[in-house]
């Protein structure tokens, strides 16, 4: 069977063709309520703790806004660029989706090199290690815990469209794609909160 | 269309098993042994406090606290949750009519974390770094100043079995929306079935709260993070906070499911359909939700001042309303029928009077005022152990007696049943009854001795005899369960039951229903034999049956995050060979064993499972 | 039972309001109990299933008529609970700090004791806490290691030192002199069991005299028979342990140590168990006391217990 025949019987939204693919996506779902509380307890405890400085920097001192904000405007393109992944698998059009994928890389790449740069200053120039305060410790687990997801999304993505040129799309790796771009909304989304309340209510004390 | 199909035996069957009833009865065994440590840990802690200090002092302060941390630590998650998931894998998938769970992978990887995770837990008895800290752990005494490496297995075996549960809830949260057989809409699901669903729930919204805690105490005492550490600005009381808003759901993540059962045990025997369903139901889902707004009532001493106290104290006295309306409904469930006496039905009914004095205590302690006075007495010991044993272990022995045959496809001894019933049930009430005038003569819990002349010598003496009854009656259940391996054979449905799990043979074959069952009605099977039928009327024609591959994968990625945690335990130890200290204080343990995780999690993503099919004329063949 | 010092023999005004919600809910909790009790019995007994008795009873869908009894009659008992609860939980919740008629307390909880200073009077003191009769009394309590809970169970409930934290409880003190016991009820560590204290309640002319007694500068000549013992003490405890009223010190403060009903919390005040106790704290409460052991002569520490036995209120 060829792969444009194959990709003819594919039916419309090939994620949920199958009780398997169903169960997956709904899976995913859920998982994801469940990180919500995850980053709920972060954000918790950075709200009841961003005042503990004790002698090291607070977040005045330390955020650059310029920077955050790229990292943002990068990170929510990229939420659009797997939008348009998902729409080229619902288009059954292979190279779109990889070429859309790989962009959503890309862009996560650059999120995660902005991060990583805006650690390192902070700890090189400023001396705001993890251990510095209680603040630094809740700032360092929310931020570097949102960054981690981003990493492993990052990854993801790529072993799954390696996955695609391997195996094609078929109603077993479709749903993959599906929840890999589910979780990267989801990673979208907390960092808004993330760029709201630690970085833009950090300036403002 | 021929498939060869890799079948393990003996040993490798069990690890490599995706089978939900094979897993059931894994986590059944497992959850059986921590019970029975467990258990050993309560009766060394009634033998120390029997008499007063100076008498007969078995434990010395250190040994009596970790003896009393890992007593509460095991039965709580090592012990009830396994114990409840087991009987959930057992029961839910058949109860809906399903041919297995959503997820047959994740549930093996839910049951080999959570085993994993109360084996390292375990293994600090061995090292000689036992938690000494209190199930709660409360910060800072868990934290790097006051407390050793015990506290580290406390976070780390906590964190690993905690994933297991997590995924487990998930499993069966997909597995009901998505896998009910035709016709089995929500408000016809058994009772069971529904609490399983409100539990998973609960265990998505309430885990990670503690996963995120337990990643806290791990950071502040491995890397010098400073979140529970007052001296560096951290807050000890936000551990109390994040600890309770996991840990107050947690109570109704094991009591719902036992509700469960007693729902379906009392109409059985008494062969009357449940009172007020549809109320149960409902009560079920307002418990759920109430179990999240009520956390601070463990707290009320902490000084969060009276608004926070009378707000917390009321929302607590709401959740005695649906409590409530299912002790009524059970009540009318009984009353009218014809109650036949069983061993599970002597539990199940036990378990009305029992739950209720747990609960009224519940109330008292619900009064903030009150409570200062109640709170970390032994009023409160009582308490809990009436909820818990009185509430959730009668019932998980009346749903092991009920469901037994057909998880095991045996009958259990039925004198023996009430043997080990009236030595277990006088051995409850004689334990922790007097407790609660303990309490109310001021004896605080968790003391590791008292001294004698204050009232408490007797009734200590008298709660201490109370444990060896229960013990006795402990043992009397794991004779019942090994002589029951030559036991009579289970027919298909000994107790006339009402759910589909009875319609088919005990113990089920491995696709459960060869062709998926039409449901009519609550009580499905109950229906179909009121209309002098035999057996459900099938839903589908026979046809072959798809069956997913048994996998080693989740063993190993367990074994890897195992090994992993005790990379990270022991990272700032000072060995004395500095192989080891090199080993470690690189993290290259850490490294390899998530290595070993993540080797295994690629895998699974790369390789496609396809599966096995059971032919038509396969099935024919069997029956 | 209970030696006249628990929750159910309450001594001043907070216990007593606290007792009286205690009875208040037992009572409605027992109503329900004894219903639940005599629906169930009669159950069990009625309905049981005769032998051979095959017959299928009524099935019974629910009754809309009884789910609403059962369901607003918990709400009416409720209701008659909650409103004293709420009530209580505010009117005890008072901070008195600034109030001149009522004596302050700073309690603070460490592993494994407790110290008590009265900021108004100067006086730092440990172990002992000695309160006047009918008087109301505003505590701030911390902690200065992990979190305890200070309980005085014949006086009232509970309320937890934090480290970091100041908590404010108010208590009354009973209208008779007398001993209550005092304890630790925040599970805190290894000698967590030990960690008790008492509450002497004094007259008001005692107690005066005991504020007086306490504020006088201890007595810097000793007789020549303990002299050594002194020098000892000088050397070794002083550090730690001020035996003046007006500091606090690491340790216990010991103005008065040799009136005290126990040593170290629990162990009777005799020759020999204070001569133990120093000798060997870890002994008695665990490695994880901070008093060191002092690596002495046998006969040194008995000159030390000699000494200490001398440190008597006036």
């Amino acid at each position: 069977m060829s792969q444009a025949a194959h990709l003819d019987k594919l039916p419309p939204e090939p994620e949920k063709a199958t009780l398997e693919g169903r169960n997956k996506v709904l899976g995913f779902w859920l998982f994801l309520g469940g990180e919500t509380v995850l980053f709920g307890t972060l954000f918790a405890t950075f709200i009841a703790l961003r005042n503990s400085v004790l002698d090291g920097p607070t977040g005045i001192e330390l955020f650059s806004l310029s920077i955050t904000a790229i990292a943002t405007f990068i990170l929510l393109t990229s939420s659009l660029t797997s939008v348009f992944a998902i729409q080229a698998m619902h288009h059954k059009n292979i190279k779109n989706m990889l070429t859309w994928l790989g962009v959503t890389v890309v862009l996560g790449l650059g999120f995660l090199v902005l991060e990583i740069y805006e650690f390192y200053e902070y700890v090189a120039h400023d001396g705001f290690g993890f251990t510095t305060s209680a603040f630094s410790s809740s700032f360092y687990a929310l931020v570097g815990f949102h960054g981690a997801h981003v990493a492993l999304g990052v990854l993801w993505i790529s072993l799954l469209m390696l996955q695609i040129k391997k195996k094609g799309l078929t109603t077993v790796t479709a749903p993959k794609i599906y929840v890999a771009s589910l979780y990267w909304h989801f990673i979208d989304v907390v960092w808004v909160f993330i760029f709201t309340i630690v970085y833009l209510m950090g300036k403002v004390g | 269309m021929a498939h060869s199909v890799k079948k393990y035996r003996g040993l490798m069957d069990w690890i490599t098993t995706v089978d939900h009833k094979k897993i059931g009865i894994l986590y059944f065994a497992a959850g059986g042994l921590f019970f029975v440590i467990g258990g050993i840990e309560a009766l060394l802690i009634r033998l120390q406090l029997m008499f007063p200090k100076g008498t007969f002092d078995i434990l010395d302060g250190q040994t009596y606290n970790e003896v009393m941390t890992m007593h509460g630590t095991t039965m709580i998650f090592l012990a009830a949750m396994p114990l409840v998931f087991g009987l959930m894998n057992a029961v839910v998938p058949l109860q809906i009519g399903a041919r297995d769970v959503a997820f047959p992978f994740l549930n093996s990887l839910g049951f080999w974390t959570f085993f994993f995770g109360g084996v390292l837990l375990n293994i600090s008895w061995f090292t000689g770094t036992v938690p000494d800290i209190g199930w709660t752990a409360y910060a800072p005494l868990s934290g790097q100043e006051f407390s050793g490496t015990g506290s580290d297995y406390y976070a780390i075996g906590l964190q690993i079995a905690g994933i297991g549960t997590l995924v487990g809830g998930i499993n069966f949260l997909v597995t009901i929306i998505n896998m009910r057989a035709p016709g089995m809409s929500f408000m016809r699901m058994p009772l069971f079935t529904w609490t399983s669903f409100i539990t998973s729930g609960i265990i998505l919204f309430a885990f990670p709260a503690l996963a995120v805690g337990l990643i806290y105490i791990s950071f502040d005492r491995l890397f010098d993070a400073n979140f529970f550490v007052t001296a560096t600005g951290g807050n000890a009381i936000l551990w109390e906070h994040i600890f309770w808003i996991f840990g107050h759901p947690e109570v109704y993540i094991l009591v719902l499911p036992a509700f469960g059962a007693i729902s379906e045990i009392l109409p059985t025997f008494a062969r009357k359909r449940l009172f007020g369903y549809s109320s149960m139901v409902f009560a079920t889902a307002l418990i759920g939700f109430l179990s999240f707004m009520v956390w601070a009532h463990h707290m009320f001493t902490v000084g969060m001042g009276d608004i926070a106290n009378a707000l917390f104290g009321v929302a607590t006295m709401l959740i005695a309303i649906p409590t409530g309306i299912k002790v009524f409904n059970w009540l009318f469930t009984i009353w009218g029928g014809k109650i036949q006496f069983t061993t599970a039905m002597l539990y199940a009914t036990s378990f009305i009077p029992t739950f209720v004095m747990g609960g009224v205590t519940g109330v008292m302690l619900a009064i903030p005022p009150a409570d200062f006075q109640f709170h970390d007495s032994y009023f409160v010991v009582a308490h809990f152990h009436y909820v818990i044993v009185g509430g959730i272990v009668l019932s998980l022995l009346a749903a092991a007696y009920y469901w037994w045959p057909k998880m095991f496809g045996r009958m259990l001894n039925e004198t023996l049943g009430k043997w080990s019933f009236w030595l277990f049930f006088i051995g409850f009430h004689l334990t922790f009854f007097i407790q609660h005038f303990l309490g109310l003569w001021g004896m605080p819990r968790r003391v590791f001795t008292y001294l004698p002349n204050q009232g408490w010598d007797t009734a200590n003496f008298v709660s201490s005899i109370g444990a060896f009854f229960m013990a006795a009656g402990v043992i009397v259940i794991l004779i019942n369960a090994i002589i029951s391996i030559k036991g009579p054979k289970a027919p298909a449905d000994p107790w006339d039951g009402r759910t589909l799990e009875w319609s088919i043979a005990s113990p089920s074959p491995e696709y459960n229903f060869k062709q998926l069952p039409l449901v009519r009605g609550l009580d499905a099977f109950w229906l179909e034999k009121m209309d002098g039928k035999k057996e459900m009327t099938p839903a589908e024609p026979l046809g072959p049956i798809h069956m997913p591959s048994p996998s080693i994968l989740p063993f190993f990625m367990s074994l890897g995050l195992f090994i992993a945690g005790f990379g990270f335990m022991y990272r700032g130890y000072e060995f004395e060979s500095a192989f080891m200290n090199n080993l470690f204080g690189y993290n290259i343990i850490a490294i390899f064993g998530l290595a070993i995780t993540l080797v295994c999690m690629f895998l699974r993503s790369v390789y496609d499972d396809h599966g096995y099919h059971i032919e038509v004329e396969e099935l024919q063949k069997e029956g | 039972m209970g030696q006249g010092s628990n929750p159910i023999d309450p001594k001043g005004s907070v216990a007593e309001e606290q007792y009286g919600l205690i009875l208040l809910s037992l009572g409605i909790m027992i109503l329900v109990t004894v219903v639940v009790f005599v629906l169930y019995f009669y159950a069990i007994v009625k309905y049981r299933r005769k032998p051979g008795d095959n017959t299928i009873p009524k099935q019974v869908e629910g009754s809309h008529k009884l789910e609403i009894i059962w369901t607003v009659i918990p709400m009416i008992l409720l209701f008659i609970l909650a409103v004293p609860s709420v009530a209580l939980t505010f009117s005890q919740d008072v901070d008195y700090s600034d109030d001149p008629e009522v004596i302050q307390v700073k309690a603070t909880g460490h592993q494994f004791w407790w110290e008590f200073e009265y900021p108004d009077l100067g006086i730092y003191t440990a172990q002992d806490l000695v309160l006047p009769v009918n008087q109301r009394v505003q505590f701030e309590l911390t902690s200065s290691d992990v979190i305890h809970s200070f309980w005085i169970p014949a006086m009232g409930g509970k309320m937890d030192t934090n480290p970091g934290m100041i908590n404010k409880l108010y208590l009354d003190t009973p209208a008779e002199p007398g001993v209550l016991k005092g304890k630790c009820a925040e599970f805190c560590g290894e000698s967590h069991a030990l960690m008790d204290f008492k509450v002497i309640v004094l007259s008001e002319e005692d107690y005066n005299a005991w504020v007086e007694d306490m504020q006088t500068p201890a007595n810097t000549t000793v007789s020549a028979d303990v002299q050594s013992g002194e020098e000892l003490f000088k050397q070794n405890c002083m550090s730690c342990h001020a035996i003046d009223a007006g500091s606090p010190g690491l340790g216990p403060n010991l103005k008065g140590f040799a009136d005290r009903e126990v040593v170290a919390g629990f162990l009777e005040m005799t020759d020999d168990n204070v001569y133990k106790w120093i000798r060997d704290p870890a002994y008695f409460k665990g490695d994880r006391v901070e008093m060191p052991g002092l690596f002495l002569e046998d006969e040194q520490y008995q000159d030390i217990a000699e000494y200490l036995k001398t440190l008597k209120l006036e």
